[in-house]
């Protein structure tokens, strides 16, 4: 682009930095969220197991999170002498980096997000399949057999519950017809997606939990097994940015199940009192719910086996989430219901 | 062409490995995920138990036994009282013997608690680990009711036990007993019929009738392969032929068939609590003999005679007949035996200690062979090893 005066210059400086705020303003709240719900998660899990949790930091231990932030800082960063140096620091910056990025696109209430663009959904699926290169980076650099065997798995599981997650998106693609993230909540105006898509709901979130590497698919990090997988060798922040990364990712894929499945910010009823309350609330609330389920799953299931994982993957949820769409396009087809995708 | 020669994977697990139970150190050859050969290494935990006991008295012995198998002392103690009575051919109180089928009961859960929860645990259900552990705790506190002490007891004697069970303790054991069921039915409903647990457990680890007796298995290790052996039952010591009680069979010799053993052995230790509460008589709790039971306290206080005794016929020990015994009993984990040599001092010869954990972990190779990393976690905690009695 050609600038020709101080004038238009100001105008983009300005820009950016108006982009910037607004940057801040999401990955701010974003980053104490995931505080947040590394409370949340001892809490819940300490409620299941009898136990009472943090509780000592602050009122109720609510200051704990920020403790564990100031220890993680505060701790020697220890790179392996075999590692690959270079390498092994950028992986957790990429998993991080990739974790937030994904958030410009999603819609917390109508209007209120970063970048409306037309191909929301397929932005998200692009940044998603990307994550993998901070775990693979993180297993090779650091030259471990248990972080290598930790990579390997995690790839393979991503890559396997990519492909059901994308036939699960393509399911409400087809009932939407459009790639845009809010086009897709405002067409669940009149019923949410769950109720139709039920089947798909639930592969969905099983997907999800697959996907962000959390119980009963945590097997990269299988501590019985492999110690701490691909980041067994991580120490002090570099860690602490694997572990940003990972729950920032279980906000991400909870928010996009909300915005597939829950209806995004929309009230559950069509009333002028649930009409009141604004939309992130309702945004918000949803999202914690599947984080709770999250967790919940996290306090009750054992874990899967690599193979059985595999064979879930593409044995069980490909033909389903295949089959599914199918289904979709055939209801769609006869009813003649098939939404404008041009429109 | 030229040929590349393909290398299996060496993957040193353990000893500092959250899987690796204390300190077992497998050497595993790996082919990707698959254990192709799992050699363990044993010895880091060893003290020489077996040799200090031979400078030591008979009474002085006593505490190593809790110190094998810190999961189940007190059934390791009755092992070696067991040996040292029949080789002085004592006759115990009957008191006495009621007491140690109670704590060789409580222990058998203690340790049964811990086993379910660390299979839970390794298999990644965190859950079960703790409920049983607040189990585990409340048990401990009758250890420490009778004893003193929540874990390393010392509180069989030769001759008897220590100290005479208060009947407050016996009410809060009742009490006790009639909650317990419901954690056992907490954990039967996340994990019995939990498929994902079944799919973790079912055909993992299998050992046929035929290798379990080949390999020297016993306890629940062998009782899963279908083998009917229980040594209370068959060779009854203490009062065990005075309870009722069944012996829980598997029949495919699985990780899952022995869980089930296993929370079944708990359900049947709860049984013979209840009979033992039941039908518990009074009395004394120990022999009274000068070398065997120290005297009074109050006396030793006042009276020389009793101090004199105290300090040189109870320090001193009993002196055993020469001869030599094995005697056995089912710990927790299998058959704990011990082989003892007296020369007629007062201290043992020879003191061999047979630990079930150690045949069982030989039985590692041929249990995982072919299986993948996560079974082998599976199988290492199936086994249920504890390296405090593998060592030695």
């Amino acid at each position: 682009m050609k600038v020709n005066s101080m004038d238009n210059l100001f105008q983009q400086l300005n820009e950016v930095l108006i982009i910037s705020f607004y940057v801040l303003l999401i990955v701010g709240p974003l980053l104490i969220a995931v505080a947040f719900l590394t409370y949340l998660e001892r809490k819940v899990i300490a409620a299941v197991q009898y136990r009472k949790g943090p509780n000592v930091v602050g009122m109720f231990g609510l200051l704990q999170p920020f403790a564990d932030g100031v220890k993680l800082f505060s701790k020697e960063t220890i790179i392996p002498a075999s590692a690959n140096k270079i390498i092994f620091v950028l992986a957790p910056m990429i998993s991080f980096a990739l974790s937030l990025v994904a958030w410009s696109v999603i819609p917390i209430s109508e209007n209120l997000v970063l970048a409306n663009i037309n191909v929301g959904i397929l932005y998200i699926f692009a940044i998603s399949s990307l994550s993998i290169y901070g775990v693979i980076m993180a297993g090779w650099a650091s030259n471990s057999k248990y972080a290598f065997l930790g990579a390997l798995r995690s790839t393979a599981q991503m890559v396997s519950y990519e492909v059901s997650i994308g036939f699960v998106i393509v399911c409400v693609l087809l009932c939407v017809g459009s790639l845009n993230l809010q086009d897709i909540v405002l067409a669940q105006k009149n019923y949410w997606f769950f109720i139709p898509l039920f089947p798909m709901f639930i592969v969905f979130i099983i997907s999800a939990l697959a996907e962000t590497n959390r119980a009963p698919f945590d097997l990269p990090e299988d501590e019985s097994a492999l110690v701490a997988g691909y980041f067994t060798e991580y120490s002090s922040m570099l860690f602490a940015m694997f572990f940003l990364g990972e729950y920032s990712a279980m906000i991400l894929m909870s928010s996009l199940g909300v915005i597939l499945f829950l209806g995004g910010w929309l009230p559950p009823f069509d009333y002028y009192v649930f009409n009141l309350v604004p939309g992130f609330i309702w945004f918000f609330l949803k999202v914690g719910i599947l984080l709770f389920i999250f967790l919940w799953v996290r306090a009750t299931l054992p874990r899967f086996r690599y193979d059985q994982l595999m064979r879930l993957g593409w044995k069980v949820f490909l033909p389903l989430s295949l089959f599914w769409v199918f289904i979709t396009a055939t209801v769609l087809v006869f009813f003649d219901i098939l939404p404008n995708f041009y429109g | 062409m030229n040929e590349k020669q393909i290398k299996n994977l060496t993957l040193n697990f353990g000893p500092q490995h959250p899987a690796a139970h204390g300190v077992l150190r497998l050497v595993l050859e790996m082919d990707g995920e698959v254990v192709e050969r799992a050699d363990p290494h044993i010895g880091l935990l060893h003290r020489g138990t077996e040799k200090l006991i031979e400078n030591k008295t008979y009474l002085q012995a006593m505490p190593y036994f809790d110190r094998l198998d810190y999961v189940s002392p007190m059934v390791q103690e009755h092992a070696f009282v067991l040996a040292a009575e029949q080789l002085l051919n004592l006759n115990i109180p009957e008191r006495a013997l009621w007491i140690r089928v109670l704590f060789d009961e409580i222990t058998r859960i203690l340790n049964h608690a811990l086993q379910i929860g660390a299979q839970g645990l390794d298999l990644g259900a965190t859950t079960p680990f703790l409920w049983l552990f607040e189990e585990r705790e409340k048990l401990m506190s009758f250890y420490e009711a009778v004893s003193g002490a929540r874990l390393h007891a010392a509180y069989y004697r030769i001759g008897g036990v220590h100290q005479d069970i208060p009947d407050q303790t016996l009410e809060e054991i009742f009490n006790w007993s009639n909650g317990f069921n419901k954690i056992i039915n907490d954990i039967e409903g996340l994990l019995d019929e939990n498929r994902i647990f079944k799919q973790r457990t079912v055909d993992i680890g299998v050992v046929s009738k035929k290798e379990a007796l080949d390999w020297g298995f016993t306890g629940p290790m062998l009782r899963g392969s279908g083998v009917v052996w229980d040594i209370r039952k068959h060779e009854p010591y203490a009062v065990y032929d005075k309870v009722e009680f069944d012996i829980p069979i598997g029949k495919n010799g699985d990780c899952y068939d022995r869980y089930l053993i296993r929370m079944e052995e708990m359900k049947q230790s709860l049984k013979i609590i209840k009979q033992v509460l039941d039908k518990i008589p009074k009395g004394d709790v120990i022999v009274d003999n000068p070398r065997i039971s120290p005297p009074k306290r109050n006396n030793m206080k006042s009276s020389m005679e009793s101090l004199i005794s105290h300090f040189k016929l109870y320090t001193e020990g009993v002196r055993v007949p020469e001869g030599s015994i094995y005697k056995a009993v089912e710990a927790p984990k299998g058959e704990f035996g011990v082989f003892l040599v007296s020369d007629g001092s007062n201290k043992p010869y020879r003191c061999k200690i047979r630990a079930p954990g150690f045949a069982h972990l030989q039985g590692l190779d041929f249990m995982t062979k072919g299986h993948q990393l996560a079974d082998l976690v599976a199988c290492i905690a199936t086994m249920d090893v504890v390296f405090g009695e593998i060592d030695r």
